[in-house]
């Protein structure tokens, strides 16, 4: 993210942190500017650092590297008791020793304020989250509704500059989330404080927020609007994670103009190179679909279809083989033969940051080379001696995944799954710690170890 | 097949239990109550109660023993509290392997150790007596004290003491408000189990103070073994065991809105 022009605006600035816990690291390289007044959403899937990074901003861990400011002024090594954010647990964590009253005046009577006061406050905020006339109930009394309700107004009472929010609403059914949500979101606009609300549930996270900051592994995808987290995403990770999405694999042909699913589409995307290694993505709401007709651009044929409530959802084969998720307002039946159109704005296309596997290595001698923690064979390759490092390059599909670690030359673990229309597009992260891609037919899961293979034939090796 | 069916029931299995505490604590309980309101001959009479008012003796002898008990219990609050906080505190496995050592005292006999105390104090020239007494209590009961303590402060959830340096609380503060709050359970769990066997102890007291201080266990003790003051000894016991009931009760209704107290 670029440096802000003027930092006065931010009253949190998250200045390049990184979190280690022993040898694994949680957070990488983390900048993130938050403006006053601002609600701000970290999202991201489960063990992405996003309460980490909560948990460094309030102060309960401390960072490895890095700094954190606050209204300017550097707050890293303050603890957490003199920082003037509160925090709303995603346990609530409220004190079971205390009825309501006493929990939400446990802050204003650390601070010796007046007892008029404190009971004029607790009862300002009681109101304010709805809980009028429960002052003297134990919290373990009350549904986990009230108890959230209680936490917030314990958080608030304080009047904090910051309101951090863990995951507030996951422990609640979800009518009651939904009716949460609103109430926040009014709170938020009621009170002017500045709202950090960390959450798995991107439904949440766009109905919320004004600014979405979308984490993976430890690291920051996007950060922006809502609308254009969801109408913009930067990668496929972020465009799979937010809402239901096609992601295939195009070919820029030229300004304006994209090649997938082997048809040339008009779109409104430029300055790519010519043929240019493309992703597209397409939201299933955006796919026209009407009964097969001359004029349009794709056919295929219905595979399912589920009412939804508001819309059906189908997923369409199109004639070369290409599954499409797609939601319409009309039914169409289970087979039937179908026509799609998509408009141009509706096709967003995301620059690839791979192409193939690049990986590096060391050669053991001539037909042996060191990668992935593993002893891979290879083909002798001229000017390439044993001991030199080398990058061998592998393309996606090359890469075979086997079930039982002993068959690969190593091993790691699938840790991301991207459907692209006619194949999966996998992360497989090695037992050393890098990254590669495979692109392959068959269907693992998420968390699944494997064993990774790769034919001598398809490496290309360079040196270092 | 009928055998069979009856082994089948699971309530059954409880009939063994059941035999064994009417045997062995109902019954003796009831003889205790019978005795206590019966002269030598057999007829009813309060007369066993009545010496024990007016007989200033057992009576000093009784209040000297719950004197006794009381400062043994605070020194052991006052020595174990902290000794369980810091336990609970340091890391998992080193925590361990010290309330391990802490523990492992229980598993002599009780006997033996206040043997061992005297011992100790011939080694280092000091006289026994009431001084003693009160070093072999805490010594005998205090991992009682630590261990309920040590459990309750253990499970006290990290996030009340992270909510409360949150809400501003220093970690003076936290200790205060929350964790010294959060841990009267397991105080009022160490209190009865230190106070209440303190009170009837009797071969303790008479081994560390060479019988010179006597504590209300040995004046039971002493009459029950007499065939002619039973009646009388089975009185006491039972107005120790009426203290101990309401002692019990007090405390347990005390400790139940706080739940989860250590051992209890």
């Amino acid at each position: 993210m670029t440096v802000p022009a003027d930092e006065k605006d931010y009253i949190i600035e998250v200045d390049h942190v990184s979190k280690s816990f022993g040898d694994k690291q949680v957070l990488d390289d983390i900048s993130l500017f938050v403006r006053k007044g601002e609600f701000v959403t970290i999202l991201g899937p489960s063990g992405c650092g996003k309460t980490t990074l909560l948990r460094l901003l309030a102060g309960f861990t401390q960072v490895s590297e890095g700094s954190i400011r606050l209204q300017g002024q550097d707050i890293t090594a303050i603890p957490p008791y003199r920082r003037p954010m509160n925090t709303v647990f995603q346990r609530y964590a409220l004190f079971p020793h205390l009825n309501v009253y006493e929990n939400i005046a446990f802050g204003l009577k650390l601070k010796d304020t007046s007892s008029e006061e404190i009971d004029k406050q607790v009862r300002r905020v009681l109101k304010i989250v709805g809980m009028t006339d429960y002052e003297e109930r134990a919290v373990d009394s009350l549904s986990g509704g009230q108890q959230q309700r209680v936490a917030i107004a314990r958080a608030i009472v304080n009047r904090p500059q910051v309101l951090l929010l863990d995951e507030p609403l996951a422990a609640l059914d979800l009518k009651m989330r939904k009716d949460m949500q609103l109430e926040l979101k009014q709170m938020h606009k009621e009170l002017g404080i500045t709202f950090i609300y960390v959450t798995h549930d991107q439904e949440e996270a766009l109905t919320m927020s004004d600014t979405i900051v979308v984490m993976n592994k430890g690291r920051i995808q996007q950060i922006g609007k809502p609308t254009d987290i969801y109408n913009e995403p930067v990668n496929p990770f972020v465009a799979d994670f937010i809402g239901d999405s096609n992601i295939l694999n195009g070919i820029m042909k030229q300004d304006r103009l994209v090649q997938f699913m082997y048809h040339d589409f008009e779109c409104v995307d430029e300055g790519f190179q010519p043929d240019e290694h493309v992703d597209v993505v397409i939201r299933p709401e955006d796919i026209y679909i009407m009964p097969r007709n001359n004029s349009a651009m794709l056919n295929g044929t219905v595979q399912s279809c589920i009412f939804k409530g508001v819309h059906y959802e189908m997923t369409v084969i199109t004639d070369h083989g290409y599954e499409l998720l797609i939601q319409d307002y009309n039914q169409f039946e289970v087979g039937q033969e179908v026509s799609l159109i998509i408009k141009p704005s509706d096709i967003h296309v995301m620059r690839k940051e791979l192409n193939s596997n690049r990986i590096d290595g060391t050669m053991a001698d001539a037909t042996h080379v060191e990668m992935l923690g593993g002893t891979f064979e290879c083909l002798p390759t001229p000017g390439i001696e044993a001991g030199q490092d080398v990058t061998v390059t592998v393309q996606f599909p090359k890469v075979d995944l086997m079930d039982y670690t002993d068959e690969g030359a190593a091993s790691g673990t699938v840790s991301f799954i991207l459907y692209k229309g006619n194949h999966y597009h996998l992360t497989i992260t090695t037992d050393s710690g890098e990254d590669i891609y495979a692109d392959t037919q068959d269907v693992w899961d998420d968390g699944d170890i494997v064993g990774i293979r790769i034919l001598p034939e398809d490496m290309t090796i360079q040196a270092r | 097949m009928k055998l069979k069916g009856t082994l089948m029931k699971r309530s059954n299995w409880a009939i063994p239990y059941a035999l064994f505490l009417v045997l062995f604590v109902v019954l003796p309980l009831l003889l205790i109550g019978v005795y206590a309101f019966r002269t030598n001959t057999g007829s009813f009479t309060l007369v066993n109660f009545t010496k024990f008012v007016q007989q200033t003796e057992t009576l000093n002898t009784f209040i000297y023993s719950i004197g006794i008990a009381l400062i043994t219990t605070c020194l052991c609050i006052l020595i174990g509290y902290p000794a369980a906080y810091i336990l609970s505190n340091s890391e998992l496995t080193r925590g361990r392997t010290l309330v391990m050592l802490f523990i492992l005292p229980m598993w002599i006999n009780i006997l033996m150790r206040s043997l061992a105390t005297v011992a100790l104090f011939d080694f280092m020239h000091l006289q026994l007596g009431e001084g003693a007494l009160i070093f072999g209590l805490v010594y005998d009961f205090l991992p009682f004290m630590i261990y309920p303590i040590y459990n309750t402060i253990q499970k006290i959830d990290k996030s009340y003491i992270e909510a409360a340096q949150d809400l501003g609380a220093t970690r003076t503060q936290v200790f205060t408000k929350v964790i010294f709050p959060l841990s009267v359970p397991g105080i009022v769990s160490g209190i009865m189990m230190v106070f209440l066997p303190t009170i009837s102890t009797f071969a303790i007291s008479e081994i560390l103070t060479l019988n010179n201080k006597r504590l209300f266990g040995s004046i039971i003790q002493d009459n029950m073994m007499m065939s002619d003051t039973m009646n009388y000894g089975a009185a006491l016991s039972l107005i120790m065991l009426i203290i101990i009931a309401i002692t019990t009760v007090l405390s347990s209704s005390d400790s139940e809105e706080l739940n989860e107290g250590g051992l209890i």
